[in-house]
């Protein structure tokens, strides 16, 4: 056989194949993750300034320590864990109700009740800004209204501001766990629940020993997708305000502050500090309820 | 396939082409605002400055953009050198964060330095470091107080015997018992209607030497303290919605719920093109003082127009610049067109501005240029320093809302936040 040549030799050679196919994720994945983790790394020990950039050593982590970034972190972690009290299990029931054949109108409330994440952030943070209004003819107003009570200034009160939020979240995001879980249903083979109904046994029990471990996977995925999403939110609270600001940081989030201090106040290389705070907070946050729910377990072994 | 991403192609290049061809004739110089208003000042000054120099036309290629948006791209641009505009609009609230480091704008003093005996210093020292003017305002602003006249007469109160604030406060008593409605608002968010209070006690929100956060101030404390004094007695209201910009507030002054509001002179378009029913209703003064003999106003906001040190063509940028903006001309337009108090002195006392038929003229009670003319002398400016953002955050985010809403205690908490600015 004659020896192929140059390009060719390179393009049938089986050792360089597999790299030209995976090249293009490798270079996505170094251009946009890896070079700016690594710049963010070094700009959170610099002072960021046009013309002007310099070492500052530990300047930037110094000034972590400091009461509204606290009070953005609370605010993360009361909405992160509100959120996966309400996004995980009502979504899960949902999913199993809209997976029974039972169901009268399956699809219609399926779609119904995917359509809100279709609705950008901007807008639904709008109407319920509108909705929460604080004068008497808002919309939650006048409900509180018919029952004697109120009106409310609902964005100025640290309880209702973590209410909003999490309506908002539950609101949007309901649907899209279902999907998630509904797949997750569907690979689970029927005739699991054949055996299980022929040794006798009730719903609730296979609901508890075959639709719980067979579901494991997917509430893991959602589980850490809504760690990242409650850490990372920000545009849900700025419609809210209609801007960053909010009364004593009722509604600072962690990129809201890094947003503030990064952007509106020029502060590049603090806010690179604060990015990979959080970093570092969801990471092992992620990590440890991975390793909870023995996700590593099959290393382990 | 092949015919129609050929087809496509040659569009492209014609389009390229064409765009080039236009380049050639005209100057055309990328402008960034984040007010839609301002351009129309702009486009009426190009049309201007094409007839009066056909030797050295020039196209404007404008971009709106949101206002945080507008801001934090401009300062992207800046810093990474790249994509910058040649002209652009930066409000006041953010120019400090421009002029840190080295700045990325372009002095303007071969034109701002000419006018100074013309213009109102204050206005361009505002957006200068190190004796380097970077950008030239649209307006004094002018802190005023609107009145709804037709409330007030109802309440027997005639607003031109309020000159001190504790006239204004006794006023307010008289229209709360008549009308049952509050006398104004406070903002909880906002700076407009509280500066004015420090300012015409001599204080600031800045320290005026070093320019250091100034909130545990006594001028600071005092201002606050007659507000909470006032809201207590139901006299003054939170603004709804937060501030004097919001939608809330717009519908609630529309319908006539209070009697006065403290903005400076270019809040005159809000009420003429947000609030249309009060229309003959509202009478512009000068702001109460403290003791008579204290400034009745300051200068208030402000949008620095610069010219980023990316443009294409910088001279004719700033030429175009202080023809807009310094000029005699350019002046009355500002005040045509836009309704904000110009910076170029000599145009106040015009007579035809005086008398003009503008929509302010119909829509004011009495004429809101006898106004500007009887406090022109009267017109403080701000200090201005790289902790103004971070300030001016602090009373939006928590002063206010402590002093207001939850009537903190003044003496702890104003030197707790003082402390807190970075």
């Amino acid at each position: 056989m004659k020896k192929r040549q140059g390009f060719r030799a390179f393009f049938y050679s089986q050792k360089a194949a597999p790299y030209v196919f995976v090249m293009p994720f490798i270079l996505v994945f170094v251009i946009f993750f890896v070079f700016p983790l690594i710049s963010t790394v070094i700009m959170s020990f610099q002072s960021v300034l046009p013309g002007q950039v310099r070492f500052i050593g530990l300047e930037n982590i110094k000034r972590l320590n400091d009461p509204e970034f606290f009070q953005a972190i609370k605010n993360n972690l009361i909405y992160t864990a509100l959120t996966l009290a309400l996004l995980i299990p009502f979504p899960m029931i949902f999913a199993c109700m809209l997976n029974s054949k039972a169901t009268i109108g399956r699809n219609f409330f399926r779609s119904a009740l995917f359509v809100p994440i279709l609705t950008s952030v901007v807008v639904a943070g709008t109407i319920f800004r509108l909705i929460f209004g604080e004068l008497p003819g808002a919309l939650a107003n006048q409900i509180v209204g018919l029952f004697g009570m109120g009106p409310f200034r609902w964005r100025q009160m640290q309880g209702t501001v973590y209410m909003i939020l999490v309506m908002l979240a539950c609101w949007r995001w309901t649907g899209v766990n279902i999907l998630y879980f509904l797949s997750g249903l569907q690979s689970i083979p029927e005739e699991l629940y054949e055996s299980a109904s022929i040794d006798g046994a009730s719903t609730i029990r296979k609901f508890r020993h075959i639709t719980w471990p067979m579901l494991k996977p997917t509430t893991i995925y959602v589980l850490t997708i809504s760690i990242y999403g409650g850490f990372a939110m920000f545009l849900e609270s700025y419609m809210l305000y209609t801007n960053n600001r909010s009364p004593r940081g009722m509604g600072l989030t962690i990129i809201g502050y890094l947003y503030r201090q990064g952007w509106e106040q020029n502060n590049i290389g603090y806010g690179s500090a604060i990015g990979l705070c959080l970093l570092l907070i969801v990471m092992v946050i992620n990590l440890v309820q991975l390793k909870f729910f023995g996700l590593f377990a099959k290393e382990d072994k | 396939m092949k015919k129609l991403l050929v087809a496509i192609l040659c569009l492209t290049m014609f389009l390229s082409m064409a765009s080039a061809a236009s380049a050639a004739e005209a100057n055309v110089i990328e402008f960034w605002t984040f007010a839609e208003s301002h351009v129309d000042l702009y486009k009426v000054m190009a049309e201007k400055w094409n007839a009066e120099f056909p030797d050295k036309p020039i196209e404007l290629s404008v971009s709106v953009m949101p206002y945080d948006d507008m801001h934090n791209k401009l300062l992207i641009a800046l810093q990474s050198g790249e994509g910058a505009p040649d002209m652009v609009d930066i409000e006041i609230g953010k120019f400090a964060n421009f002029l840190k480091g080295e700045p990325q704008l372009l002095p303007l003093n071969r034109v701002v330095e000419p006018e100074l005996d013309n213009i109102v210093r204050s206005r361009v020292d505002i957006y200068s470091k190190d004796g380097n003017f970077y950008g030239i305002c649209f307006h004094v602003g002018a802190a005023v107080i609107y009145y709804n006249d037709a409330l007030l007469k109802e309440a027997g109160i005639d607003y031109t015997t309020i000159k001190t604030w504790d006239d204004y406060a006794q006023a307010g008593a008289k229209f709360l018992e008549a009308t049952g409605k509050p006398f104004g608002t406070v903002e909880t968010t906002d700076l407009w209607h509280f500066e004015p209070l420090v300012f015409s006690q001599g204080g600031d929100i800045l320290n005026k030497e070093d320019g250091t956060p100034n909130i545990d101030s006594p001028e600071v404390k005092k201002a606050l303290a007659f507000n909470q004094d006032l809201i207590q007695k139901g006299i003054l209201a939170l603004a709804p919605g937060g501030n004097h910009h919001a939608e809330e507030y717009y519908g609630m002054m529309n319908a006539g719920s209070y009697g006065s509001v403290i903005m400076p002179m270019w809040y005159m378009n809000r009420f003429t093109d947000y609030m249309p029913d009060l229309s003959k209703q509202i009478a512009i003064a000068p702001l109460p003082v403290w003791e008579e003999g204290q400034p009745r106003s300051v200068g208030l906001g402000g949008t620095g127009t610069a010219v980023t040190n990316q443009a294409t063509n910088p001279d004719l940028t700033m030429d175009f610049l202080a023809y807009t903006k310094l000029s005699k001309e350019g002046n009355v337009q500002v005040w045509k067109v836009l309704g904000f108090d110009p910076i170029r002195s000599e145009v106040w006392s015009m007579p035809e501005l005086r008398d003009g038929d503008t929509k302010f003229h119909q829509y004011y009670v009495n004429n809101p240029f006898d106004v500007l003319m009887e406090i022109k002398d009267e017109i403080p400016a701000i200090t201005v320093s790289e902790f103004l953002p971070p300030t001016s955050d602090a009373l939006k985010n928590n002063v206010f809302f402590r002093a207001y809403e939850e009537m903190a205690d003044l003496d702890t908490m104003l030197p707790e936040e003082n402390a807190k600015v970075k």
